[in-house]
């Protein structure tokens, strides 16, 4: 299994720095070019030809490209064409955020989507699996924008259970290391903090949530379903074996198979829908950032978020990849 | 199927060994009615009128063609019928206990400790992703107070009861691991594992290559003999109950239509459905290259039994009286028939048990 993990990590290398490749011409061959968006566009060819030379947009994409993972290398994102900021430090202050967000969104969807889908499918057809499955309708149906506004209104505004916007409130003295504000709060041992930060994911992370909730319950519902016909159970039950023994060892352990794939698939949704709710609730992740660095152009920003997206998702290939090998045997690799 | 494929257990094999059996009965199985219906729809009857019993140590044929009813029979006893859309009723008593009436805790008692089952086909049914020395070890802690190690070395020692090569390697693999044969093997030590009083054995072996079945039904007599548990074989092929079974039970759609001793049902058979079932036998004493003789048509083109026998349109024997009136199982002296028209003797392809 270890060697396994070191294969696959090693192989994303190559991945990754042809996704670099890749991603570097492209962005360069989008009409429109940072020069032209930080002048407007009455802006002189002279001043927009200065621009370029300063930059470097005006070498060849290969040479730029060199320059580019030469600084890399040394740690130096480059600076947004925009305003000049380090992408290295808007990174590690919006990253942390969004990541945050998405992982708060993803433990909500699994905690309560595994069980629901569980209770469903032992039954199907019975009342609890109707009532489940109609209201998991209603959770895919329902867009994140809108979802989130109404929490908001309702659990912030409304009834005041919950702050209505930021990653953690003002008064509450907290020391940042990460950027993970939970796991920052936990690392000092400053629990207010830590505690702040959590009650400020609850209303954001159900709105992102829910839509991977409600796929995780039909997809675990379908698999229990499944799995509850197979002669193994049959065989569990002949047994006379303890029921939790049965739902864990000999139905969900077959069930989850099609359940880890499908959290494995949440990712993209996760990042995409975090970018609508950080807006509501105002957390500074990387949503309206990335948005106007790719309406300006902003290469050096684009280049950096983007490949790190990529980053994530093929970590959470791997982890999928992984999860299955250590749930079913006849998928390890010797 | 050819006649060298049976190999020593056709009709013709060695007398099974003799032993002792108690007069009382470990089992009584009384009037047991299974219907199936789903919400809106007619209910289906897959088993009626079933009526058997098992004394200890006594090994029972249920024999039957597919469809017959052999395995709702046997769900019934184990209780793992669905738990919706089923009607059971009639009496199932258990060593002085209705298991009809128990509770699920009390049948979960039951299951795995004093009656086993093993189910017709080995290859799914053991968990993939659950090693085999989990699985054996599993239903030992079930209902044992015994500790990890000790009930990993009970489990070693069943697998090389059932004759399992290398058994303690073969606690770490997985299903896939294994073949057919194997894990069959695999199953019966589970069934086995807290010496049941009462083995349900489903067409242990239908789904295996024809060459291991000899050697599983072997193996199966044995442990069963070791431990002194009455079996209750269930198959379609009269040729496996021949080398094993004290006492037959012949089912058609859903009833007992001949119940005898072995060797009287072999020698003499007097249901006409006994009858074609030995006839479509393999016979180690028939000439080579002689075709079977199948019985004609097919379980489905049957009338219910409401409205008279159900094996009438493929019974030779058939007379008038079988359409207009259900036949009644009828106890004559050690037998009891279910037929207006049975065979006699003479027209009866007897065999030597
Ligand atoms: N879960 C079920 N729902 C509805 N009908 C069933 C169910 N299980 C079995 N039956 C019906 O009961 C009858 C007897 O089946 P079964 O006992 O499996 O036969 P056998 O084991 O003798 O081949 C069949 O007609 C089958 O269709
Ligand atoms: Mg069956």
């Amino acid at each position: 299994m270890l060697r396994f993990v070191v294969r696959r990590l090693a192989l994303m290398v190559p991945v990754l720095v042809g996704l670099s490749i890749l991603l570097f011409v492209w962005i360069r061959a989008l009409p429109g070019e940072p020069a032209r968006s930080m002048l407007g566009q009455r802006a002189t060819p002279e001043a927009i030809e200065r621009i370029n030379n300063l930059y470097g947009f005006n070498d060849p994409v290969l040479q730029q490209y060199f320059t580019y993972v030469g600084r890399l290398i040394r740690g130096d994102f480059g600076e947004s064409t925009r305003n000049g900021d380090p992408v290295v430090s808007t990174f590690f202050d919006q990253f942390p955020a969004t990541i945050e967000l998405s992982f708060a969104a993803l433990l909500f969807a699994i905690v309560l989507g595994i069980p629901l889908g569980y209770w469903a499918g032992r039954r199907v057809g019975g009342w609890l699996d109707n009532v489940i499955v109609s209201t998991s309708l209603l959770g895919v149906v329902t867009p994140v924008f809108f979802l989130a506004i109404l929490l908001k209104l309702v659990f912030a505004e409304y009834l005041d259970w919950f702050p209505t916007s930021r990653r953690s409130d003002a008064r509450i003295e907290a020391t940042h290391i990460t950027n993970f504000y939970v796991l920052d709060g936990l690392i000092t041992r400053e629990w207010d903090a830590a505690w702040d930060a959590i009650v400020h994911l609850i209303l954001p992370g159900i709105a992102l949530g829910t839509i991977p909730l409600a796929i995780i319950v039909r997809i675990t519902r379908a698999a229990v379903a499944d799995v509850m016909g197979e002669d193994y159970v049959r065989t569990a039950y002949s047994k006379g074996l303890d029921p939790a023994i049965i739902r864990n060892r000999h139905v969900m352990r077959n069930a989850l198979l099609p359940v880890v794939t499908t959290i494995g698939l949440q990712t993209g949704l996760l990042l995409s829908g975090a970018v609508l709710t950080e807006s509501v609730f105002e957390i500074g992740g990387i949503g309206r950032y990335l948005f106007e660095a790719i309406s300006q152009r902003d290469y050096p920003v684009l280049q950096a978020y983007i490949l790190f997206i990529a980053l994530i998702f093929s970590i959470v290939n791997l982890l999928v990849d992984v999860s299955y090998g250590v749930i079913d045997p006849r998928v390890r690799v010797s | 199927m050819t006649d060298d494929t049976i190999g020593g257990r056709g009709v013709n094999a060695p007398d099974v060994v003799r032993r002792d059996l108690s007069t009382e009965a470990l089992l009584t199985v009384r009037d047991l009615r299974v219907e199936f219906g789903k919400k809106g729809q007619r209910p289906t009857t897959a088993v009626d009128e079933v009526t058997f019993e098992i004394r200890r140590g006594e090994h029972l044929g249920i024999v039957g063609e597919s469809g017959s009813g052999k395995s709702v029979t046997s769900l019934a006893i184990m209780g793992l019928l669905p738990a919706t859309g089923v009607r059971v009723s009639g009496q199932i008593m258990f060593d002085g206990e209705d298991l009809l009436a128990a509770s699920e805790k009390r049948m979960r008692d039951v299951r795995g400790r004093d009656i086993a089952m093993i189910f017709q086909d080995p290859m799914t049914s053991l968990n993939p992703v659950v090693t085999i020395g989990t699985q054996i070890s599993e239903v030992i802690r079930g209902h044992r107070d015994m500790g990890k190690a000790e009930a990993n070395e009970r489990a070693v020692e069943l697998l090389r009861k059932v004759a399992m090569p290398d058994p303690g390697r073969r606690m770490k693999e997985y299903p896939h691991q294994l073949s057919g044969g194997m894990r069959q093997r695999v199953l019966i030590a589970i069934a086995l594992a807290n010496e049941p009083q009462l083995l349900i054995a489903d067409e242990p072996t239908t789904a295996l290559d024809v060459t291991i079945q000899a050697q599983i039904l072997e193996i199966l007599k044995q442990v069963v003999a070791d431990t002194g548990t009455a079996l209750i074989m269930i198959t379609h092929d009269l040729g496996v109950v021949a080398g094993l079974c004290d006492s037959v039970h012949v089912m058609y759609q859903g009833r007992v239509v001949e119940s005898a001793q072995r060797r009287p049902l072999f020698a003499e058979p007097r249901h006409p459905y006994t009858g074609g079932l030995l006839a479509s036998v393999p016979r180690l004493d028939s000439p080579r290259g002689q075709p079977l003789k199948p019985i004609p048509g097919s379980p489905t083109d049957v009338l219910p039994w409401t409205q008279g026998c159900a094996f009438t349109p493929r019974c030779a024997n058939r007379i008038d009286t079988c359409t207009e009136k259900t036949p009644a199982l009828k106890i004559e002296g050690q037998r009891a028939l279910r037929c207006f028209n049975p065979l006699t003797l003479s027209s009866a392809g007897g065999a030597t048990p």
